[in-house]
């Protein structure tokens, strides 16, 4: 049953790499732009959720909503402090501003809470499912719910309510929506504070599952990478390019020499580019210019 | 009265000056049009008035109230619609929601009854309400650009060439749908034509611009009847008594 073991750990690794995937893409949809910070975002979320629950000492369940909606507000201030002056300028220049974000994030991080790894103490720590001869970690089982939750909420948004309407046709058609008279920078607002907060849950998500450090925001790499996979643009595309790269990781650990593991994900991304590079769900958008 | 009134207006896209002080009025109730060549800026007045750019000089009143570097949705607010060149609808949404994102400044109850309402002006799109704008034909593409602005509940509509690429029977309808909106819900028009036929016979006024000013402007009925706009914009010919026509003769504003 060692394969299912795998497929249990692999799933519940991409399920991490696709939320921060789902911010990746949210925030390329709707602006155009691609976050480099998403990774260090996450990480802020993790030091923010341990901060509340140890230091603060409030109920579980309490400091998970604080740390969303606290990541949720530093996502809009960043939108509109860094970002919106950066309207109509490259993207290379963008691209700068937001990989330089991610080492300030990475700087303040070290100095306000040190560089020593701290854990996150859940009230489903230590828990375990049984399954024949495998063995799930509560925190692993968190994780799954957490992002089917998230991605329920997210589709629901986006397809029901009026304002995750326009945040749609806003990303579609910009102009369009400016002349309808939807506040398009405020939807750009507003779409940073979706993705810092969904970067919020996923470091909640996985402070239990491996310790937290300033350096952890890295795997931000690997969800882009994941982001890539799954087709830029496509939400679904995000989770499922995450879960491929979770579990290509885990397969790749056991079959594969030592190493191949931490570059699996990178040689998924070569193999994706060249067989169809378009990713898995292409949005075919023809751009208007 | 006037709902529009503009004067003097400069507009620069970086060095290049594409609008060399343009005056218009749009009368309440009224269907002006303006008329004019390729790059003659009469799309540049329409952006400018909604908001997508700045103008360097000049005054937009609305209203009596100036709508002078206002953004484009806070302009949308004050009851400007602005049906852009190009049928610019949001692709991968169904006209049942691009027709509700028309509506998306108002909070009255009365929103499903004005889908139903654009229904009636375009028969053609309530078979599709559920369709992708993307897979819709140019024509209904076009008819899902003015449904939604009409969404908005507009005073006063800018329509950048409605007949653009489209057929005849498509033009004629168009411009049916145009003069009905004008008369039955007493929407103002600023209309922007390169087809001058079509919008001299709906249009009340009309404007002649030419290369970022306005060189000309009458009652549509004496436009149409100007030499002038005749020759150069409705192709119809005075063939000079050799077959050539004599190199002295100009446009009269030259």
């Amino acid at each position: 049953m060692e394969i299912f073991q795998l497929i249990i750990s692999g799933i519940s690794q991409g399920c991490l790499y696709g939320l921060i995937a789902l911010g990746f893409v949210l925030i390329y949809k709707a602006t155009e732009m691609v976050n480099f910070a998403q990774g260090d975002l996450m990480m802020l979320g993790a030091y923010f959720a341990i901060t509340f629950v140890t230091v603060l000492e409030w109920p579980f369940f309490w400091s998970v909503l604080a740390t969303i909606l606290c990541m949720a507000l530093v996502g809009a201030v960043l939108e509109r402090l860094l970002l919106r002056p950066m309207i109509g300028e490259p993207h290379f220049a963008v691209l700068m501003l937001t990989i330089g974000l991610g080492f300030v994030i990475r700087a303040v991080a070290g100095a306000v809470w040190g560089s020593e790894p701290k854990a996150l103490p859940v009230p489903y720590s230590g828990g375990v499912i049984k399954l024949g001869d495998s063995v799930i970690g509560y925190e692993n089982v968190a994780v799954v719910i957490g992002t089917v939750i998230l991605c329920l909420l997210v589709w629901i948004f986006f397809r029901f309510t009026r304002i995750g309407i326009a945040m749609q046709a806003a990303s579609q058609n910009q102009l369009a929506a400016f002349y309808v008279g939807i506040p398009v920078k405020r939807v750009y607002s507003l779409v940073w504070a979706i993705s810092a907060g969904i970067a919020g849950l996923a470091g909640v998500l996985t402070a239990p599952v491996s310790l937290v450090d300033p350096l952890i925001g890295f795997v931000g790499i690997k969800a882009f990478a994941a982001a890539i996979v799954g087709g830029f643009g496509s939400l679904p595309g995000a989770i499922l390019g995450g879960l491929l790269v979770g579990l290509t990781e885990q397969f790749a650990g056991l079959y594969l020499p030592p190493g191949f593991s931490e570059m699996s994900a990178y040689v998924l991304l070569l193999i994706m580019l060249i067989v169809r590079p378009q990713g898995i769900f292409a949005t075919m958008q023809k751009k208007k210019v | 009265m006037n709902l529009l009134e503009i004067n003097n207006l400069e507009t620069y896209y970086g060095p290049v000056m594409a609008i060399r002080g343009v005056s218009l009025n749009v009368p309440k109730g009224s269907i002006v049009t303006l008329l004019g060549g390729n790059g003659a800026g009469k799309t540049t007045v329409l952006k400018t008035i909604s908001g997508a750019i700045d103008p360097q000089k000049g005054t937009i009143a609305f209203a009596g109230d100036s709508i002078l570097g206002k953004d484009p949705d806070a302009i949308a607010l004050t009851g400007i619609a602005h049906v852009p060149e190009g049928r610019e609808v949001f692709p991968f949404l169904t006209v049942d929601e691009n027709l509700k994102m028309g509506a998306f400044t108002r909070k009255d109850n009365d929103i499903k009854a004005d889908i139903d309402a654009v229904y009636d002006y375009f028969p053609a799109l309530k078979t599709l309400a559920k369709a992708q704008a993307i897979n819709l034909s140019g024509g209904q593409q076009q008819m899902l650009a003015i449904g939604r602005a009409l969404m908005l509940n507009p005073k006063l509509m800018l329509l950048d060439e409605p007949s653009l690429g489209l057929s005849p029977r498509l033009v004629a309808e168009i411009s049916e749908i145009i003069t009905r909106l004008n008369r039955e819900r007493g929407v103002t028009v600023l209309l922007v034509e390169q087809n001058a036929r079509m919008a001299l016979d709906i249009g009340h006024y009309g404007y002649v611009m030419e290369v970022g000013r306005i060189v000309m402007e009458d009652s549509c009925e004496r436009l149409k009847s100007a030499t002038d706009v005749q020759e150069f914009y409705l192709g119809m010919k005075d063939e000079g008594v050799r077959g050539k026509r004599r190199w002295k003769q100009r446009k009269t504003w030259r």
